[in-house]
């Protein structure tokens, strides 16, 4: 681990005030992402203002129904939250599927958002890496790919998003809430809160330096509750998506009326499937409107050398995530 | 033909070359560690930190590099071996210990960041009336070959009671997926825990 220096603050001010002073600082909180790569030595802060002591890990109830999930709160507090459960199933799934027990117990609401991708390449200090290196070139782009992306990618980076609970959040259409340096706050919706590779993969969301996430909104559309989340991977528990789906149906008088779809494993971030959701609309719920609409999610997948199979196992993933919401079930 | 015959070595006298090998590993981790300490030596070094560190009820006033993991403090500074290094990057569960009350990695939390917690070791288990439930039911039931994840094991499945994990078998592994068995011992590792949360359960824990 390279050398830096650590500060300790107790308020959302304080914390954006230290962060703004350098240019290479960074928020600590659970720090299940962080420390690891910085023992890696691929993330190499020099400044680590640590906001695990700021009190924002409450969650609470908005006045028009939706609710405030604070950016510190912990992974396995907002999945046992009784109104997550009852009102956000798809969410307490996403974050129950991932990591462990511990990790749970450590990652924050807003550190969760800001996870790294596994790529090996970029994992790997010895190893060409646009995001990690930016021009040095993609070494999983005719490298061993297996796990990488194949939707979203660009011709310097194919890393996927490895984690669970921001997929949930994109099919949920949650907004993210910043406090800015200097003052200021913004609100932004996870569509528009995660960029695309494009020229440089190093940027993968739309945070400016020094910018805190201070809470996460869900909204209160009562159909939410009708939503499941399906996870794939090489083994039961404690592993990486290869690919799955956060679906949500509003279903009356035997017709979609609305749909949410995010894809996780198999995108370079969580994945939106607007196409996916238009083919279901007005739609009897069942194999071929599913079908469609898995093939609508899909379209334009660009599989790698070894991530072919990404490509079916998205669509079947979706497909079965689909079929047990329209079942009632969701377990 | 048994692979013992085979190979010509038995399971006693392997573990007696590897006791007698160990002093040689001791050596090595002391040297890895050396290396470290230079590092912080240097003049990119930032400077120590005091923290107070509140382990299994007492409060230690430690100096400390910023770099310094909680596994490292708990360890090196406080000299505490109980809680162990696996992979050093939250992958195993070999270094849990409870934070608050939490299974927490302590490989993964910097030791400055863990000041003014409550932090409860394997060493911090046991009581003037004997071993905690969990370790009774871990030494019952057999749960552990090699023994090095068994601290993190305990831990673990202390931070479970107190999660309301379900008791069926599969509930367990689940609840437990985070700690990593080399040996395999994990029927008797779900057996000690099934036992341990009806002891916790029978006391109206």
């Amino acid at each position: 681990m390279n050398p830096f220096s650590y500060a300790r603050v107790s308020t959302s001010a304080a914390a954006v005030d230290a962060a703004a002073r350098e240019t290479g600082s960074a928020y600590l909180a659970g720090g299940t992402t962080l420390i690891d790569l910085m023992q890696l030595e691929v993330v190499n802060p020099a400044t680590l203002v640590d906001v695990s002591a700021v009190p924002l890990a409450r969650i609470e109830a908005l006045p028009g129904g939706g609710l405030r999930l604070g950016a510190l709160a912990r992974n396995s507090d907002v999945a046992r939250h009784p109104a997550v459960l009852e009102r956000y199933p798809v969410l307490s799934e996403a974050i129950l599927s991932g990591a462990s027990a511990q990790i749970r117990n450590m990652a924050t609401t807003g550190g969760n958002l800001l996870q790294r991708t596994r790529c090996y390449y970029f994992r790997d200090v010895a190893s060409p890496c646009n995001k990690r290196s930016p021009g040095t070139g993609c070494s999983a782009i005719g490298g061993y790919n297996r796990i990488h992306a194949v939707l979203g990618t660009s011709q310097n980076c194919i890393a996927s998003f490895p984690g669970d609970m921001p997929v949930a959040l994109a099919a949920l259409d949650a907004v993210i809430r910043t406090r800015k340096p200097h003052g200021g706050e913004r609100t932004i919706p996870i569509d528009a809160f995660y960029v695309s590779y494009g020229d440089d993969p190093a940027r993968e969301t739309v945070l400016e330096h020094g910018e805190l996430i201070t809470a996460v909104d869900l909204p209160a559309a009562g159909w939410l509750a009708h939503s499941h989340y399906l996870k794939v991977r090489d083994r039961a528990s404690y592993e990486f998506a290869l690919a799955s789906a956060a679906v949500a149906l509003d279903v009356q008088s035997g017709r979609v009326r609305q749909a949410r779809i995010a894809l996780g494993g198999v995108a370079t971030k969580p994945w939106r499937a607007v196409e996916a959701e238009k083919a279901l609309i007005g739609s009897a719920p069942g194999a071929a409107a599913f079908g469609a609409a898995a093939e609508a999610a899909l379209h334009g997948a660009r599989p790698q050398t070894h991530n072919g199979f990404k490509v079916e196992l998205g669509k079947r993933t979706l497909t079965r995530a689909l079929e047990r919401v329209a079942a009632g079930g969701t377990a | 033909m048994d692979d013992d015959q085979r190979t010509g070595w038995s399971r006693r006298s392997f573990l007696g070359v590897s006791l007698g090998a160990l002093p040689v590993l001791g050596w090595a981790t002391a040297s890895l560690r050396a290396i470290r300490v230079p590092l912080a030596g240097s003049s990119l070094a930032a400077a120590p930190l005091p923290v107070a560190l509140n382990v299994n009820g007492v409060s230690r006033q430690i100096l400390i590099d910023p770099r310094v993991t909680l596994l490292e403090a708990l360890r090196d500074n406080l000299e505490l071996p109980g809680t162990k290094e696996g992979c050093d990057h939250g992958q195993c569960g070999a270094c849990t210990v409870l934070v608050d009350g939490r299974r927490t990695l302590s490989c993964l939390t910097l030791g400055v960041a863990a000041g003014g917690r409550k932090i409860t070791t394997v060493e911090g288990l046991a009581t003037e009336q004997g071993l905690h439930p969990v370790q009774a039911a871990f030494l019952e039931n057999d749960a552990f070959q090699c023994g090095y994840c068994t601290p993190g094991q305990i831990m673990s499945a202390v931070g479970l009671l107190a999660e309301g994990c379900p008791g069926e078998p599969d509930a367990i592994r689940e609840c437990m997926s985070g700690n990593i068995c080399r040996c395999g011992a994990y029927p008797n590792i779900v057996a000690a825990i099934q036992q341990a949360r009806g002891a916790a359960g029978s006391k109206g824990a």
